[in-house]
């Protein structure tokens, strides 16, 4: 299957895969099956409005919103990282 | 030298184990259940863990289910902030215990997988009947939703099976499977002459796990883990000895890796007697290969020395007699052609029975 997200896709974070404050580190990770991932502002960002109800075109209009960046820029950095996620399944989509 | 925290603990709860897999990672040596920690001092050395930056908990054995407090325990690490893993045969589970994993807030499930039918598996196991109860408790599992990765330790005696084997993790609902080729420490060791895949499987796994892979993408993850005899380059043990994750053995002994024990001048610490922060940072066993200085030529003017820095020190040991030489494996090093006369006497000779893990 094609991993790459359409506007109206909804993707979620599945049961054992969730955003956690790494307070030894001073970091968030994301805390995955066997997997840590180290995030950065930007996945944080992301990853907050990762819920299973927003859609993917309506969280890339949100972040472009939110931090003044142009909306094709933000799509393809957030597609890129879902994506990713995706591929390992620590990301899942509702369509 | 200072060390980064660790991210990963695996504890070994116990040894005790109702299969005898010929290739069981626990030392010949099993520790008995005697001498077991108590459910108090694991807990006690999971918030030691947690404090010191550990983020993820592989509750192993032997058999986890094996210990009476396996949900007590998961309960508190959940409790203590701990990403909760069990590694399990799933013998010793039931729908109940299952239900109480949950409620204690259990994460995920790595289950193992010996073979792909009863006659295989169990032979492989060494316990009659031991399939058909994984595969219930493997539905029970998939019906509650628990995430779980299928661990399918792969040698001569199943590698041909490996399609079957990625059907089964997709049936069982598993998001991820590892095709793990057997690693030569343990049990694994004095059964090498019964183990060892051929080269054509070596050759047609790489192939049947790319494809399957890209056939898969979204649907299974496939982490490979290939036949170390077979590769122009050692693994990185461990990430690099002390430097991500630790390993405590049932009565609380303190190793980087859960082979460490073979290497015996080293001497190791538990945390009977020392903090855990203490044992990482200060115990010689634990500062004894770290980072690179103490790496021995060819590997100090390698360009992968801080890609798998040396190789397997276990596996030095094993090979070389000498846990600071290059890992045999890596085909610079200039003891490799004993990987390759172990490859040549063992496939012309392979060995028909397997010597059963036994206390």
């Amino acid at each position: 299957m094609t991993l790459e997200l359409h506007q109206s896709d909804r993707p979620y974070l599945p049961r054992g895969v969730r955003v956690q404050r790494d307070t030894v580190r001073d970091r968030m990770v994301l805390q995955a099956p066997e997997k840590v991932i180290e995030l950065d502002d930007i996945g944080v960002a992301i990853l907050s409005r990762v819920d299973g109800r927003t859609s993917f075109g309506q969280i890339v209009t949100d972040l472009a919103t939110t931090y003044g960046a142009p909306a094709d820029q933000v799509e393809t950095d957030v597609q890129h990282f879902l994506q990713a996620l995706r591929s390992r399944l620590y990301v899942l989509v509702q369509s | 030298m200072t060390a980064p925290a660790p991210i990963a603990l695996l504890a070994e709860l116990t040894h005790r184990c109702p299969l005898s897999c010929p290739y069981c990672s626990n030392p010949v040596e099993l520790e008995r259940k005697e001498t077991e920690l108590d459910t108090q001092t694991w807990v006690d050395v999971f918030q030691q863990a947690f404090d010191m930056g550990v983020l993820q908990l592989h509750l192993s054995g032997g058999e986890p289910a094996s210990r009476r407090d396996l949900e007590d325990l998961t309960a508190q690490a959940a409790r203590i902030g701990l990403y909760t893993n069990l590694i399990t045969s799933g013998i010793g589970l039931t729908p109940k215990r299952l239900d109480r994993l949950e409620a204690a807030g259990l994460d995920h499930i790595q289950l193992s997988l010996q073979g792909t039918n009863a006659d295989l598996a169990d032979r492989i196991g060494g316990y009659r009947g031991g399939f058909d109860r994984k595969m219930v408790i493997a539905k029970e599992i998939g019906d509650r939703g628990i995430p779980l990765t299928l661990n399918a330790v792969m040698h001569r005696h199943n590698l041909d099976d490996l399609d079957r084997t990625i059907e089964m993790a997709v049936e069982l609902g598993a998001r991820r499977l590892e095709v793990a080729c057997v690693q030569f420490h343990g049990w694994a060791l004095p059964n090498r002459a019964a183990l060892l895949p051929t080269l054509e499987q070596t050759r047609a796994v790489k192939d049947t796990v790319a494809r399957a892979s890209k056939k898969l993408r979204g649907v299974l993850a496939i982490d490979f883990v290939p036949p170390d005899y077979y590769s122009d380059f050692p693994k990185a043990c461990m990430g690099g000895w002390g430097s991500t994750g630790l390993n405590i053995t049932p009565n609380g002994t303190v190793l980087p890796c859960h082979a460490a024990q073979t290497i015996t001048h080293l001497e190791f610490e538990s945390v009977r007697d020392k903090p855990l922060l203490d044992i990482w940072h200060h115990s010689s066993a634990f500062n004894a290969y770290r980072g690179t200085d103490w790496l021995p030529e060819p590997c100090q003017s390698c360009e992968r020395k801080e890609i798998d820095f040396g190789g397997c020190r276990c596996q030095a040991m094993a090979l070389a007699q000498d846990a600071e030489a290059t890992d045999p494996v890596c085909k610079k090093s200039p003891l490799h052609s004993r990987v390759t006369d172990i490859l040549d006497a063992m496939l012309a000779n392979p060995e028909k029975e397997f010597i059963y893990r036994k206390a």
